[in-house]
């Protein structure tokens, strides 16, 4: 049996990547736009932590001057100009979908597809700007569909691999953001010794995880630095934590492993960059720099990233 | 206006009752709801969508997916007439094989001084690449899909031949796909031949034409320009519907003397490729070298056996429109016998005669490009503008011998849905057929295309043309 073709494991990856993105900014917005309401004072610095976090600061700021909910919502959704922007991301899942469409099966194809002309029709209505929350659900439910399709519809071999990969992959650089972006919040410092903690911005951080029922459910009214961190960093139980993903990507790997009959580098890799994130406690973690933890692992999760397209031969 | 009365309708006639084709399907048609056909209409275009069977536009600023508009209405073609079409076709491929042999080898055409031989030599669509080459099996155009039109009961003339890469064949099977789905009652009370093998026909037939490389089970796979082509949707469709690579120019290159393909594991040798990409954009190294479609020596390899290519390159001259008006000697000349199917009648502009002809008679002639395609560059003299015409006929002086003129043919009109019932709007017809050493298969169906707009011939879907289901009737 031939293998697949480089370029198709690359579509495959991509437009997963694509996607997870697509739900996480649309996570990120949600997020910020509560803060918004709930708290008019530092709405302001709130979006500005939301851009960063999606890595859009700079180029938000080359064409606006403040950071207003309505010129935020508008750039993260809309704007063509941003590579990151809703309208790019989904355009992206669709355009590599239709690369590989050979590889995927009809109900795969269809959701996205589906997923990408419900959000022009929102788009073109105007939603973003009249009904945000209601884009953002649909954002949501779109992405939850494409996965349900992804899980009930595929074969289990080299396409799922590649497609679960790309999804891992930019999930456990979501996360890692998430937390990078509000790390001050969580640090030990003077001024909160004793007090309490800002609860507004954690429940910021786990809702744009997607964590906040699961870590109500598991610690109850118990809330400390500590026990967020380890949630979202070591916690294998949360599908969006750093180390459910390496889990992930090292079972992905293996398979690779077992179909193709060959190890990779990028196997070895994945392998060590687990042993890394389950060795460092949280406690260690936040002694030693929570922010350098972060990037840290923000650089070898795109080492990985770089090895698989490279070990798969994703180009030439 | 245009009087309807004066055309042949597939349905009607003229004007003087159902005909026998349409017989039971009229019946069951006349005790259709219009609410229901109406909700139906809208139920195929949401399927359309869903799907993404869509084409991309060329020349417009943002490269928009469309759908071409499919009509409810099937297009029905008796048993009869199709063994009549069947013959036809068949007589012209094969006239069309030997006419590629023979230019390509010992131009004895030529030679014969029955086509005058700087249309051939001096052709841009004769590649001197190919001469004395012999594509593997024998077989220049594996796959064809010629363009007929009707004007009456009996009468059916042969447009374009199609012979370089023939595209449709995917809403052949899509619209058919689409009228089960919607009126399977239909299907079991009117016999309708069934074309859904078409996919593994098409297998078959490029496999019966290995290159002396293969090694026992060929590896087949189809090159595509990419996702921004116009018939991208196609390309996917039929890669996958035969469950092979859809590849691209920069998945291959040339590897021990073989073309392959960069897998996940490595390069893994091509033995039949069903191309995609024209002639000239197949090897920057042997033809147009800014093209970045193509693989850099895969011309080599072909030459040298490593690799077939359907349809062969250089096929393009035989479906080059200053050849077309030769194409009843052409026959003669293979077959020994006179053509089945008629030819439209054709003014060369290259000859100084036919030139003036053409130009004092604009306004009632179809003008085209030798080279064109697509329904673009094209004078359609009672639909055009004076303006246009006088724009064309500086064009015809400039450069006569890039055009050809024809008759504007009355072609056949078969009924479509509209918001206010039923309509006549023109058609023409392609069926697709798969050549092999062994067999020319012309599969029972084909591609009605059909002009949306009143009293328009264009049917090209790149003007707004759309299609119908075309039936073949399975008894007399």
């Amino acid at each position: 049996m031939t293998k697949m073709l480089g370029r198709t494991a690359s579509g495959l990856f991509w437009m997963m990547r694509y996607l997870e993105r697509f739900e996480n900014t649309a996570r990120l917005i949600d997020a910020g736009f509560r803060m918004s309401l709930t708290r008019a004072r530092t709405a302001r610095s709130e979006w500005e932590s939301v851009l960063t976090t999606a890595g859009m600061r700079e180029q938000y700021l080359e064409r606006h001057g403040a950071f207003s909910t309505r010129d935020v919502v508008e750039f993260m959704i809309a704007d063509r100009g941003n590579p990151g922007s809703l309208f790019n991301s989904i355009a992206s899942v669709r355009e590599n979908a239709r690369m590989t469409r050979t590889a995927l099966t009809r109900d795969l194809w269809e959701a996205i597809n589906e997923a990408s002309l419900q959000f022009k029709r929102d788009f073109e209505t105007g939603s973003h700007r009249s009904d945000l929350p209601e884009l953002l659900a649909h954002v949501r439910q779109q992405a939850a569909l494409v996965r349900g399709t992804v899980y009930g519809s595929m074969l289990r071999n080299e396409i799922f691999r590649f497609v679960k990969l790309g999804s891992l992959i930019e999930r456990a650089d979501n996360t890692a953001r998430i937390l990078d972006t509000k790390y001050y919040v969580l640090l030990p410092s003077s001024a909160s010794v004793g007090s309490s903690l800002d609860t507004v911005q954690w429940e910021m951080i786990l809702r744009s995880a997607s964590a906040e029922r699961s870590f109500h459910w598991l610690y109850g009214g118990e809330i400390d630095p500590a026990a967020i961190v380890d949630f979202l960093i070591h916690d294998v139980r949360l599908p969006r934590s750093i180390a459910y993903c390496y889990d992930e990507i090292i079972v992905m790997l293996t398979a690779l492993e077992t179909e193709y009959g060959q190890r990779t580098k990028a196997h070895d890799l994945a392998a060590s960059h687990e042993a890394h994130i389950t060795n460092s406690t949280s406690d260690a973690i936040i002694g030693s720099g929570l922010h350098e933890f972060l990037i840290d692992f923000i650089a070898r999760n795109a080492a990985l990233s770089a090895q698989i397209e490279a070990d798969y031969r994703f180009s030439q | 206006m245009v009087e309807p009365q004066k055309f042949f309708d597939e349905m009607h006639g003229f004007g003087d009752g159902v005909r026998a084709p349409y017989e039971v399907y009229s019946k069951l048609l006349a005790e259709m709801d219009e609410t229901r056909l109406k909700g139906k209409a809208a139920q195929a275009e949401a399927f359309f969508r869903r799907t993404g069977i869509t084409f991309n536009v060329y020349g417009e600023a943002e490269a928009e997916e469309r759908l071409i508009p499919f009509d409810l209405l099937p297009r029905i073609i008796s048993a009869r007439e199709w063994r009549t079409l069947t013959r036809g076709i068949e007589q012209r491929i094969k006239a069309l094989n030997a006419f590629l042999h023979d230019i390509y080898h010992r131009q004895e055409i030529l030679r014969a001084g029955r086509i005058p031989e700087h249309l051939v030599t001096q052709n841009a669509a004769f590649l001197p690449q190919m001469v004395g080459v012999n594509p593997p099996g024998g077989i220049y155009t594996h796959i064809v899909g010629t363009d007929l039109v009707r004007t009456g009961p009996d009468e059916f003339y042969v447009l374009e031949d199609n012979a370089r890469t023939p595209s449709g064949v995917s809403y052949m099977l899509e619209n058919r796909e689409t009228m089960l789905k919607m009126f399977p009652e239909l299907f079991s009370n009117v016999g309708v031949e069934s074309i859904s093998d078409y996919p593994s026909l098409l297998r078959r037939a490029l496999a019966a034409s290995p290159p002396l490389a293969c090694m026992g089970k060929p590896t087949i796979a189809v090159l595509t320009p990419g996702i921004h082509n116009s018939a991208y949707y196609e390309h996917a469709f039929l890669a996958d519907q035969m469950g092979v690579e859809l590849v691209e120019g920069r998945d291959l290159k040339v590897v021990d003397g073989r073309i392959a393909m960069r897998t996940t594991c490595g390069y893994h040798p091509i033995d039949i490729l069903y191309r995609r990409v024209d002639d000239e954009f197949l090897d920057p190294l042997n033809f147009n070298p800014d093209s970045l479609l193509g693989v850099p020596g895969i011309f080599d390899i072909y030459r040298a056996g490593g690799i077939t290519l359907a349809n062969a390159p250089g096929t393009g001259i035989s479906d080059d429109k200053a050849l077309y008006s030769y194409m009843p000697d052409i026959i003669e000349f293979y077959t020994g016998q006179k053509p089945l199917l008629k030819n439209v009648e054709t003014w060369r502009c290259s000859e100084p005669q036919s030139l003036s002809y053409v130009l004092d008679n604009l306004a009632d002639l179809v003008v085209k490009e030798v080279h064109g395609s697509g329904g673009y560059g094209m004078l359609v003299g009672p639909a055009a503008s004076r303006d246009e015409i006088e724009t064309f006929r500086t064009k015809l002086k400039t450069n006569p011998s890039n055009y050809i003129a024809q008759p504007t043919l009355s072609l056949s009109t078969v009924p479509i849905f509209t918001d206010s019932g039923l309509a006549p709007r023109h058609v023409d017809l392609r069926p697709f057929v798969l050549v092999s050493p062994q067999s020319i298969d012309v599969v029972p169906g084909g591609l009605t295309r059909v002009a949306m707009k009143e009293g328009s011939l264009v049917v090209n879907s790149s003007q707004g043309g759309g299609t119908k289901d075309t039936w073949v009737l399975s008894d007399d």
